[in-house]
């Protein structure tokens, strides 16, 4: 039987982090890949000859090189990876919008100071005393207490519409709960978007999970992909062995687990955790993803990158009633970054709404197509009313495009409902009831791309290097 | 191994860890920290990569030694010396 030091469960952005880190310092490590594809929530497909990015718009915790304690200098350190190499182009700007209000942000704070401002005079005292409250949570420790964030904001902030404004990008970026947040998590993503910003390498995805690759490989990493694990048998309160789907066993020290939380006990031979106390997340969502021949900047939308957008009186960041939401969402314009003389060949405009995965749980196979078709062209008609006026003509200028559902994040990630910010009870020291397994990744509670990575990291660093 | 080349091993690791530090003025004397944008993640690199490149081990109770570049050549030096 095959033994590792270390078994890594889960080749997405914090099990790749984590192995590099172990490889590196010389641990016999193997990550186990249910899919032909690595990157996991944030990954990449062909589809007509055409590559399309899954997961995340943009990175995060965009800063400049050498900006002291930033997660995203922090993690490349950790990885041995240079800035070079992760080529990032910066965001050109990026927007709040609600019904009649509009609140632009961009990599430089002060943007968004003067957008408060300029839309809510009243309320700048009170912004400025949330940012103070934030600049002074310690975001370092791992078990801080659970504080409503709507609370700490509303002790600052008054107005509702400036609160709401505030939460839409926090919560669709990084939230598994519904309506409120942790403020611990809540004061990660403020950093990691309002004072830090986004970019975005020019190949997108593919060029991060390329170096990670790359990096683990070198460290001497061994990747098993199409290799799912099935089952952990445990004993004596630890797992002895990994059953694979294949039905071999392999041995392992520690196991770092990036399936999820609910998805890893469910793994386990042992239930010595009731599985009512794990609920899987309610919060899974749609994009539609609409190739044009022509650059977004030819038919009047070259200045927005992401756009947040609401078009009711207060924002609703809960699981969709209908298949889709039509009230909010996210427009992401991967051409709208600083990318210099060469943009990519095709415009790409992504929409994003909160969906209902048991509606799409339920279709059969030819309601489902035929519900994706309708759901797609009235997306398109909510998010179009937050952007610049135009005349495109959808149906003639989009040349390609694709739209996936809580049950395509089902199938591809086994996420448990397509939930792809997992349970809503985080791990954060990554420990569970089982003495060398740990769980990393979305479930342990840092999210999207930097968060991803840097949980590997800490994980690997905390439970199987010291 | 002198001071002076037990130096050099610990301002190379630090190179490595940390490629967008300038390293060439960096003072002997002086804490690292105070002069280098190191954090307790670095510091747990630069221990690790000595065990690794050097197999050196430092104990968690004496990371203090490595404050300084003097005060890791104190610590460091009689550690390579007794290796060979």
């Amino acid at each position: 039987m095959e033994k590792y030091d270390v078994a890594i469960v889960g080749a997405g952005m914090s099990g790749i982090a984590a192995g590099i880190r172990l490889a590196h310092f010389g641990k016999k490590v193997c990550i186990f890949e249910r899919h032909y594809a690595p990157g996991g929530l944030n990954s990449f497909y062909f589809k007509e000859g055409r590559k399309y990015d899954v997961g995340l718009h943009a990175m995060t915790n965009f800063v400049k090189p050498g900006v002291k304690r930033a997660p995203l200098n922090r993690i490349l350190r950790q990885l041995r990876i240079s800035r070079e190499e992760l080529n990032l182009s910066e965001q050109l700007g990026s927007r709040v919008s609600f019904p009649g209000r509009d609140l632009r942000f961009n990599n430089d704070f002060g943007l968004l100071e003067s957008e408060v401002e300029r839309e809510f005079p009243t309320e700048m005292d009170g912004f400025r005393k949330l940012v103070e409250t934030i600049q002074a949570f310690d975001d370092t420790e791992f078990n801080y207490p659970y504080r409503s964030a709507r609370e700490v904001v509303r002790r600052c902030i008054t107005d509702v519409v400036l609160e709401d404004m505030i939460f839409c990008p926090l919560m669709y970026y990084g939230s598994s709960t519904e309506e409120d947040m942790d403020f611990g998590q809540f004061v990660v993503m403020f950093k990691s978007i309002f004072f830090e910003g986004f970019a975005r390498p020019q190949e997108g995805i593919r060029n991060i999970i390329k170096l990670l690759l790359q990096r683990y490989k070198e460290a001497g990493g061994i990747r098993r992909m199409r290799t799912g694990v099935a089952s952990f048998k445990i004993e004596k309160g630890r797992v002895d062995r990994l059953i694979l789907d294949s039905g071999e066993e392999v041995r392992a020290d520690i196991v770092l687990s990036s399936v999820g939380l609910p998805e890893t006990y469910s793994l386990c031979s042992e239930k010595i955790v009731s599985e009512t106390d794990i609920k899987t997340g309610r919060l899974s969502f749609t994009e539609t993803i609409s190739i044009f021949k022509d650059q977004p900047s030819s038919f009047n939308w070259g200045n927005d990158t992401i756009v947040f957008f609401n078009n009711r009186d207060r924002f609703a960041y809960r699981e969709a009633k209908d298949p889709v939401d039509l009230t909010s969402g996210v427009i992401c314009i991967p051409n709208n970054f600083a990318y210099g003389e060469t943009n990519l060949t095709e415009g790409i405009v992504r929409v994003t709404c909160l969906a209902n995965y048991d509606s799409w749980e339920m279709y059969t196979e030819d309601e489902y197509n035929s519900e994706k078709e309708n759901w797609r062209s009235r997306i398109w008609n909510a998010a179009k009313a937050f952007m610049p006026p135009n005349s495109l003509d959808y149906s003639r200028n989009c040349i390609a495009h694709d739209m996936f559902t809580p049950k395509t994040v089902e199938h591809f990630t086994w996420k448990q409902r397509g939930a792809i910010y997992g349970a809503q009870r985080k791990t954060k020291d990554g420990t569970t009831p089982f003495a060398n397994l740990f769980i990393c990744g979305t479930d342990q509670g840092f999210l999207g791309i930097v968060g991803s990575m840097l949980s590997g990291i800490a994980m690997a660093n905390t439970h199987a290097l010291r | 191994m002198t001071k002076d080349e037990c130096k050099q091993v610990v301002l190379d690791i630090i190179a490595e860890i940390a490629p967008d530090e300038e390293l060439s003025d960096v003072k002997s004397e002086v804490a690292l920290r105070e002069q280098l944008d190191l954090d307790s993640m670095d510091f747990l690199d630069i221990v690790m990569e000595l065990r690794k490149k050097h197999g050196i081990e430092v104990p968690e109770g004496e990371y203090g030694h490595l404050v300084s570049l003097d005060s890791c050549a104190e610590y460091l030096t009689p550690k390579f010396d007794a290796l060979v």
